[in-house]
């Protein structure tokens, strides 16, 4: 299957399999009324603990990512959600792509660039946390 | 969700060595582990060698007596004989030479231990010789380790046991072999209700299957919990300066040393990255850096922490 969490990145591994559940259905590689695999049957694939598997559906569930049948399994919703997901990413891959383009014509090296993203993003996050105000 | 607790420990202690009725000399194994392992969890087992798992799993297993403090098992006392026996019925217990009838061939040995076990899972027998691909004829004596460890595990998982107790279940096993019996694991979690209390070295393998993890450390839990409560929690800080950096004292708690390097300073916090970044914007650092920390990082802390 599609899904390969990263034990030892020290982020929760449901949390990153929840990530990846996303990014099937915004990519299209789960579409809506699609059928996730079994619980015990990705534990076993992906050799780790059953209960994540769960965890990581309850909260797609939550989120109302995902259907979970009794009985019969866990499906991707139905929905708009999933499609405007879809859209938008396809919009922001757009925007990425001329960006990076833009910053190659500078003359940056895609070190550099990715180094630029990330520190960015790692910004953000920590402005977010800080109401704002950068360190 | 409060599962019932399968393991508990209060202030348990081991002392070897100690001459008869007195209190002097010998080597305290454990000084006072408290220890909790809730149904249906994989814990991990962690510490340097000598730190006290395999004490902890004798005296769990009624192999030996504690000097102080309390061990339960399913609410029954360890250090009880006949409670211990209760115990021992309800285990599976893979030691880390795993220990097995040398002069018998695996299905001999297969059929002499199912005999022990009324609860005993013919099925599930069927399933794992085949998934573990052992042959029936050889003697045990002969087998490879990894072959050797299968069996163990085996004979331990069909026995219809509520608790596995594994003292280093893939030490010496080829990381393929490791994988395998990794993944029989999970399986078997997946479909039997069974609770897992595994030590071992292989913080890797810790990280991707257990839910719960305990740090032992000279004798003492240093760190125990929901592994996710843990990565939610510890967070490497790192800060750089234009010029000296400044002294550091933080309120937040610090795991570890705080690293110095040039106008570099790096510390790991178990509170989350919030009140440490309170504490440190008003140092005036040009850039902070906020990133998870594993838990071969954490291993490490840790047990540096009490160095």
């Amino acid at each position: 299957m599609l899904f390969r969490p990263n034990p030892s990145s020290g982020v929760p591994i449901y949390l990153q399999l929840m990530e990846q559940v996303k990014h099937a259905i915004e990519t299209g590689a789960l579409r809506p009324g699609e059928q996730l695999p079994g619980i015990r049957p990705l534990a076993e694939e992906l050799v780790i603990n059953p209960n994540t598997v769960a965890k990581a559906y309850r909260e797609l569930e939550h989120e109302g990512v995902i259907e979970l049948r009794h009985g019969a399994g866990a499906f991707v919703a139905a929905g708009p959600r999933a499609r405007k997901a879809t859209d938008n990413l396809r919009a922001g891959q757009a925007l990425v792509a001329s960006t990076v383009e833009r910053l190659r014509a500078r003359g940056l090296s895609d070190d550099e660039i990715r180094r630029l993203f990330e520190a960015e993003l790692a910004g953000r996050a920590t402005a977010s946390r800080t109401g704002g105000q950068r360190g | 969700m409060a599962e019932p607790l399968v393991i508990e420990t209060q202030g348990l202690c081991k002392r070897y060595g100690a001459r008869q009725g007195g209190s002097q000399g010998g080597i305290d194994a454990l000084r006072g582990l408290d220890l909790e392992v809730p149904a249906g969890s994989i814990c991990g087992f962690l510490g340097r060698n000598g730190a006290g798992k395999t004490t902890t799993i004798k005296l769990l297993l009624g192999m030996a007596h504690a000097s102080g403090g309390h061990a339960r098992v399913f609410g029954l006392p360890a250090g009880d004989e006949r409670a211990s026996v209760a115990i021992r019925r309800r285990t599976g217990f893979v030691s880390d030479d795993k220990d097995l009838y040398d002069y018998m061939d695996v299905a001999a040995l297969i059929r002499f231990t199912a005999g022990f076990f009324p609860r005993w899972r013919a099925d599930l027998a069927t399933d794992y010789l085949r998934r573990f691909e052992l042959p029936l004829d050889r003697k045990v004596k002969s087998l490879s380790r990894g072959m050797r460890t299968k069996l163990a595990l085996l004979v331990a998982l069909c026995r219809g046991a509520e608790l596995l107790i594994l003292d280093e279940p893939t030490a010496g096993l080829d990381p393929a072999m490791a994988e395998q019996v990794l993944q029989a694991l999970v399986a078997h979690v997946a479909r039997e209700a069974t609770t897992v209390f595994f030590s071992s070295h292989q913080i890797a393998e810790v990280e991707q299957i257990a839910d719960r993890i305990a740090i032992l450390e000279r004798g003492r839990a240093v760190l125990s919990g929901a592994l996710d409560d843990l990565r939610a929690r510890f967070r490497r800080i790192q800060l750089v300066f234009d010029r000296d950096p400044p002294d550091l004292v933080l309120r937040s708690p610090v795991v570890g040393r705080v690293r110095r390097q040039g106008r570099v300073i790096s510390v790991v916090t178990s509170a989350g990255a919030d009140p440490i970044l309170d504490e440190v914007r008003a140092l005036g650092a040009v850039s902070i850096d906020v990133s998870p920390v594993g838990l071969k990082e954490i291993f490490l802390e840790t047990v540096a922490a009490e160095d």
